[in-house]
């Protein structure tokens, strides 16, 4: 398979703030990216020099092998994380505006149908739902056809059944065959719909790998959850060296048998017993010592 | 391309036509403007009597008894020449030359009419000689001199705000920033800009000035694709001025004060509510600096004077040019971000 896109050795400081160290990877023609990290990670400000938005401080980009031009611009879909329209004007209006830019474009009609827009396609934009306005800037992002796309936090802030909604979409586009390039801070999000994930703090990639074989490497374990009411903090900490979060203990454990034994043993209720594989969530934890929603 | 540059026109069209507030502004407050002018100016004060008289010495005889005339203005001219145009447009009711016993006199006027039987009266009780000329012209009322700058005003105000104060606005909530992400460019954006605000300022203007027209009858003495020259000629230079506000400030409050830096002056200084004749030689010399005053000077001079492409020449010229030098640097140093 061909990179559709490369980065090497990205840099980008805001004055003495450097958001983004030596960046590089590589994305594969019609696979899902994904860059997962927290809040002030560096993901928008990676995405953005990877859009011709930003210029970065050093390193390179290359899109189908050649520097960003205007094939670049007439084959990407972009979505913000944030994006404001013109003022007094309609959804069916701005669609119109967008595809007037590309010489080759998606049909309005289509694309309205497969966002569910036709509700409020002669709606001022400014007055859409959170969950609307992401769809239509998610249509308006496919308006040309992209054959590579760039999605920044596309569900941030929207609610479970908006976020499903939005994923089921994305990954009908992927499906058609167009690459993508997501960032979130959502673990299920990245898990859900990413075929490889780099995972980034402070400015820096820390893991980087398809999901499944990133937690394959890290971990050989599972998690073994009790209530917290039912194993007494000193108890958890000091036989299991159990993690206490939220209202949970978590204990980690290669050997679930003796772990459940041993608890059979200190008379502790297992009424509330939980066993799961470790997700992204534990791996961020793991690598950095924080949680990836701080 | 010139899909796209349509495509950013339409869009910003439809935004001014829609923002019925602002649109409401410029078209209510150049009208409202002028009616308070038409009303405020046309209040004559009767017993105001405005008389030109020649310099040159003490004044003896009759000459003296008129000039010492109860209720009547005389004001001192250094000559005849460049006084009889006062007298045509009515800004003085007679023009008297103690010199030579000669005197102007407008047969339109009826003022003129008035204070020529004092002078008369004064002559003859002296039985002195005098000599009566006839010149032609119609009153100029302050309403017909104003009307020029208030448009050039209107257009300065669109342009300026219109597009300065827009593409700030846009490039702050990140509009640009959309479609920078296009294949949209720069000079396409710029473009659009300026060709829509331009047509829509025509609009508008036009509009107000055949409707006042329409009920205040003022002035126009030159040809009408002159003055259109002019006042389009006008708005491409303001335009380029906003263009070049607006190439890289990011924050409203700073594209406002900046804005109003250019505009308040011209507001003033540009001679569009008063004479700059009698002016500061160095504020004289300032005004020429701005272009509003060479927008209100070569519309009065069509209207008022039916001047010519050649006579406005100078105008024209400068408008012209430094519209090039503020687009090419405007372009230049424009930023999405
Ligand atoms: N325009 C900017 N000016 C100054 N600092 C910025 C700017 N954009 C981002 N940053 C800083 O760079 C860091 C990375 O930000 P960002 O790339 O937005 O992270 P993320 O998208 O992962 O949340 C943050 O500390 C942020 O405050
Ligand atoms: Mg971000």
């Amino acid at each position: 398979m061909s990179f559709i896109l490369q980065v090497s050795n990205l840099v980008k400081s805001f004055g003495s703030l450097t958001a983004v160290r030596d960046v590089s990877f590589e994305i594969r023609q019609g696979t899902c990216f994904g860059l997962l990290g927290p809040n002030g990670a560096g993901k928008t400000t990676t995405i953005e020099m990877m859009e011709g938005i930003k210029t970065p401080d050093a390193g390179t980009i290359m899109y189908q092998g050649e520097a960003l031009g205007t094939q670049f611009r007439n084959e990407a879909g972009i979505m913000f994380q944030n994006t404001a329209l013109q003022d007094f004007i309609t959804v069916r209006e701005i669609m119109i505006q967008f595809s007037r830019f590309y010489p080759d474009t998606a049909s309005i009609d289509e694309l309205a149908e497969q966002f569910a827009l036709h509700d409020f396609l002669d709606q001022d934009t400014r007055k859409l739902s959170g969950g609307q306005k992401q769809r239509l800037l998610l249509a308006m992002a496919l308006i040309n056809k992209p054959k590579i796309m760039f999605l920044d936090e596309p569900t941030t802030g929207l609610d479970p059944q908006s976020r499903r909604n939005l994923w089921r979409q994305v990954q009908q586009v992927k499906e058609e065959g167009a690459t993508i390039l997501l960032t979130t801070h959502y673990m299920e999000e990245a898990y859900e719909l990413c075929d490889e994930i780099a995972i980034m703090d402070h400015g820096r990639i820390i893991a980087h790998d398809a999901p499944d074989a990133l937690l394959a490497a890290h971990f050989d374990d599972v998690v073994v959850q009790i209530q917290a009411a039912d194993i007494p903090r000193d108890i958890g900490e000091r036989e299991f060296q159990a993690i206490y979060r939220n209202d949970s203990a978590h204990i980690v454990t290669g050997d679930v048998n003796r772990t459940i034994e041993h608890l059979l043993h200190l008379d502790i209720p297992l009424n509330h017993l939980r066993i799961r594989a470790r997700n992204l969530e534990d791996l961020f934890l793991e690598l950095t010592g924080k949680e990836l929603r701080g | 391309m010139w899909n796209r540059i349509y495509a950013l026109f339409v869009a910003r069209n439809l935004e001014f036509i829609r923002d019925r507030s602002s649109l409401a502004w410029s078209v209510l407050l150049p009208i409202l403007i002028i009616f308070v002018f038409a009303y405020a100016f046309t209040e004559e004060n009767p017993e105001k009597f405005k008389v030109g008289i020649i310099a040159g010495g003490a004044l003896e005889g009759a000459a003296a008894e008129f000039g010492n005339t109860r209720f009547v203005k005389f004001i001192e001219f250094a000559e005849v020449e460049s006084s009889l145009s006062k007298v045509e447009r009515h800004q003085i009711d007679l023009l008297f030359d103690p010199n030579t016993n000669r005197y102007w006199i407008n047969q339109t006027s009826p003022n003129g009419y008035i204070v020529e039987k004092l002078l008369i009266a004064a002559y003859a009780n002296f039985g002195e000689a005098l000599q009566q000329i006839l010149v032609e012209g119609d009153e100029i009322r302050y309403i017909d001199w104003v009307i020029p700058g208030v448009i050039g005003m209107n257009i300065m105000w669109g342009a300026l705000f219109g597009i300065g104060y827009v593409i700030v606005r846009y490039r702050k909530f990140g509009v640009l920033k959309r479609l920078r992400a296009t294949p949209v460019s720069a000079i396409e954006f710029l473009a659009a800009q300026i060709l829509s605000r331009l047509w829509l300022m025509i609009a508008v203007n036009v509009v107000i000035f055949v409707g006042m027209d329409f009920v205040l009858d003022f002035r126009m003495h030159g040809s009408y694709l002159n003055l259109f020259l002019v006042f389009m000629l006008g708005s491409i230079n303001l335009i380029c001025c906003g263009l070049l506000v607006a190439a890289r400030v990011s924050s409203e409050e700073v594209a406002n004060g900046v804005l109003n830096l250019f505009s308040w002056p011209m507001m003033f200084l540009s001679g569009v509510w008063f004479s700059l004749e009698g002016a500061h030689p160095a504020m004289q010399k300032f005004a020429l600096l701005l272009p509003l005053t060479h927008v209100t000077a070569a519309a009065r001079e069509i209207m008022i004077d039916g001047a010519g492409l050649v006579q406005i020449s100078d105008h024209l010229l400068v408008l012209g040019i430094s519209s090039v030098i503020l687009l090419i640097i405007g372009a230049r140093i424009f930023q999405w971000e």
